[in-house]
């Protein structure tokens, strides 16, 4: 039997490759800018989104992603008026969006295992409507982040330098807020919350190796996050694995290769 | 119209105390302005006060006839902060850093127009950087990434060319270098510049006026001018 005769598989392929490009993309502008620890903060918000999903017994997806997205920006506006309190403000949102989703899974008598898969990710329970939900959402945030490239690099490289030079940087930050809530958001069925921030991360920084300019460590990022998202699905399913946890170790995977034959390349140029 | 007009001029951050206290400063169009003075002696405090990126607490402060948020559009300013904050481990090319500086004129959306690309090249070109333009920024020297930057901050088109502190971590040889591409670039373009440095030896041959400030300005005049035992501005005294 193929892996792509279960319906579940072609749903999870589907939805993974969409969350495995989107991912590196968004997460990419957020390594640039030295934020790339803001994947956590927001996934954990999203967890209390997840956890408000139980109680109001509606799509705990659905929750999550409002949750990720008000975060996101919360965390943005938090940072851009407290400048010099970056990290505080992503640890103030963290901790508060672990207790908050701990207190509302207690309260709708939910802390049990059915967490896992969405602490982890899961195979099984990506539906249709995940689907279309996280191919509208996923492209339109791609095609977005293609779209506002210029300005994005503008305020990566200097974000006062931009603001100075007329650059509308206040919308930018909150467009990449909104864009790393959406991601999470749309990831969680796959890849988990508690795992998504890796997956915006270490394509970026495999990328970063080898890539002669911005634009090739961008592509290259998307393209390492599709194929670490398609690996990491099919060891998860013939290993009987969460998917959250096979992504991220092909991810990692990808950088330790990668930086051993980097390693060893050189070492053969000196001798 | 002076390009900026300061008068008694005071800035203090909250709870805190003044960091500048009665400045009054006239920049015409087109000088060579050095901004010289020790460190926490508010140099930096004023030109991210011309900038726009803080705002006085007191007295007035006029950049290009407005207060200086308006310095956009037809008067744009090309401001280089002591720092990037991109990583330098970001594979970014040189000609990648200079596209950047032309968001401000092309906008955000889309791909930059042949008069961009243009706009662009030329600016490379002016810094002496057009063979390194698919290079990246992490395989050129200290020098030259500074070149790289002052070509973004040209490709905007400014009439305002601020920089902080642009040679530090840069060797003596490089900084006068630098200098010596201000003056070319001012003399060509007609462009201002006001460059703040606590080591003003290298901008002396080229800077026609060099302001010293410490809380307020202590000095300004032609940099000839200045008494020798001001020329470490460490032991400035006013």
């Amino acid at each position: 039997m193929s892996i792509l005769d279960s319906d579940f598989m072609r749903l999870a392929f589907a939805t993974g490759a969409i969350v495995g490009v989107l991912a590196p993309a968004v997460g990419f502008f957020l390594v640039q800018r030295q934020m790339s620890l803001i994947g956590d903060g927001i996934g954990h918000l999203a967890f209390a989104g997840v956890a408000l999903g139980y109680l109001l017994g509606i799509s705990p997806v659905a929750t999550a992603l409002v949750a990720s997205v008000a975060g996101a920006i919360g965390i943005e506006q938090l940072r851009s008026v407290r400048r010099a309190a970056g990290d505080q403000a992503l640890a103030l949102f963290l901790y508060v969006g672990l207790a908050l989703g701990v207190v509302l899974l207690s309260a709708a008598d939910s802390l049990n295992a059915s967490v896992f898969a969405f602490l982890f990710g899961s195979i099984l329970t990506v539906t249709t409507g995940d689907l279309i939900l996280v191919a509208t959402l996923g492209i339109a945030s791609v095609a977005a982040v293609l779209a506002l490239y210029r300005g994005l690099v503008a305020v990566a490289i200097d974000e006062e330098a931009a603001r100075v030079s007329g650059v509308p940087v206040a919308t930018l930050n909150v467009a990449l807020a909104a864009l790393a809530g959406i991601t999470i958001g749309v990831s969680i069925r796959i890849v988990g919350i508690l795992l998504i921030a890796a997956l915006m991360v270490l394509p970026v920084m495999t990328a970063s190796l080898v890539a002669r300019s911005l634009r090739a460590a961008l592509g290259l990022s998307m393209a390492i996050g599709a194929a670490s998202v398609t690996a990491g699905l099919v060891l998860a399913y013939y290993l009987n694995l969460a998917p959250g946890g096979a992504i991220v170790l092909v991810a990692a995977a990808f950088y330790v290769a990668v930086s051993v034959a980097q390693a060893l390349s050189g070492r053969r140029a000196h001798a | 119209m002076p390009v900026v007009r300061a008068r008694d001029l005071s800035f203090a951050y909250p709870e805190g105390p003044a960091v500048l206290e009665g400045v009054d400063l006239d920049v015409q169009a087109g000088e060579f302005v050095g901004i010289a003075g020790p460190n926490g002696g508010g140099k930096t405090t004023l030109i991210r006060l011309v900038v726009g990126l803080e705002q006085p607490t007191g007295g007035e402060l006029e950049v290009f006839g407005g207060p200086p948020p308006q310095a956009t559009g037809a008067n744009r300013i090309g401001y280089l902060p002591q720092r990037a904050e991109i990583g330098l481990s970001a594979p970014i090319t040189v000609r990648e850093v200079v596209e950047s500086g032309r968001v401000s004129v092309a906008g955000i959306f889309g791909a930059l127009s042949t008069e961009d690309e243009a706009a662009v090249d030329e600016a490379i070109e002016r810094v002496g950087l057009s063979e390194k333009a698919g290079e990246r920024l992490t395989r050129l020297s200290g020098g030259q990434r500074q070149r790289a930057f002052i070509a973004k901050a040209l490709a905007g088109g400014p009439k305002l060319l601020v920089l902080d502190e642009p040679t530090t971590g840069v060797d003596a040889d490089a900084q006068e270098r630098l200098a010596e591409l201000l003056d070319e670039l001012r003399a060509q373009l007609g462009v201002t510049i006001l460059y703040v440095s606590h080591e003003f030896g290298a901008i002396e041959p080229y800077a026609e006026r060099l302001v010293v400030v410490r809380s307020g300005i202590v000095f300004d005049g032609a940099p000839s001018a200045l008494p020798d035992v001001w020329h470490d501005p460490s032991h400035v005294h006013p």
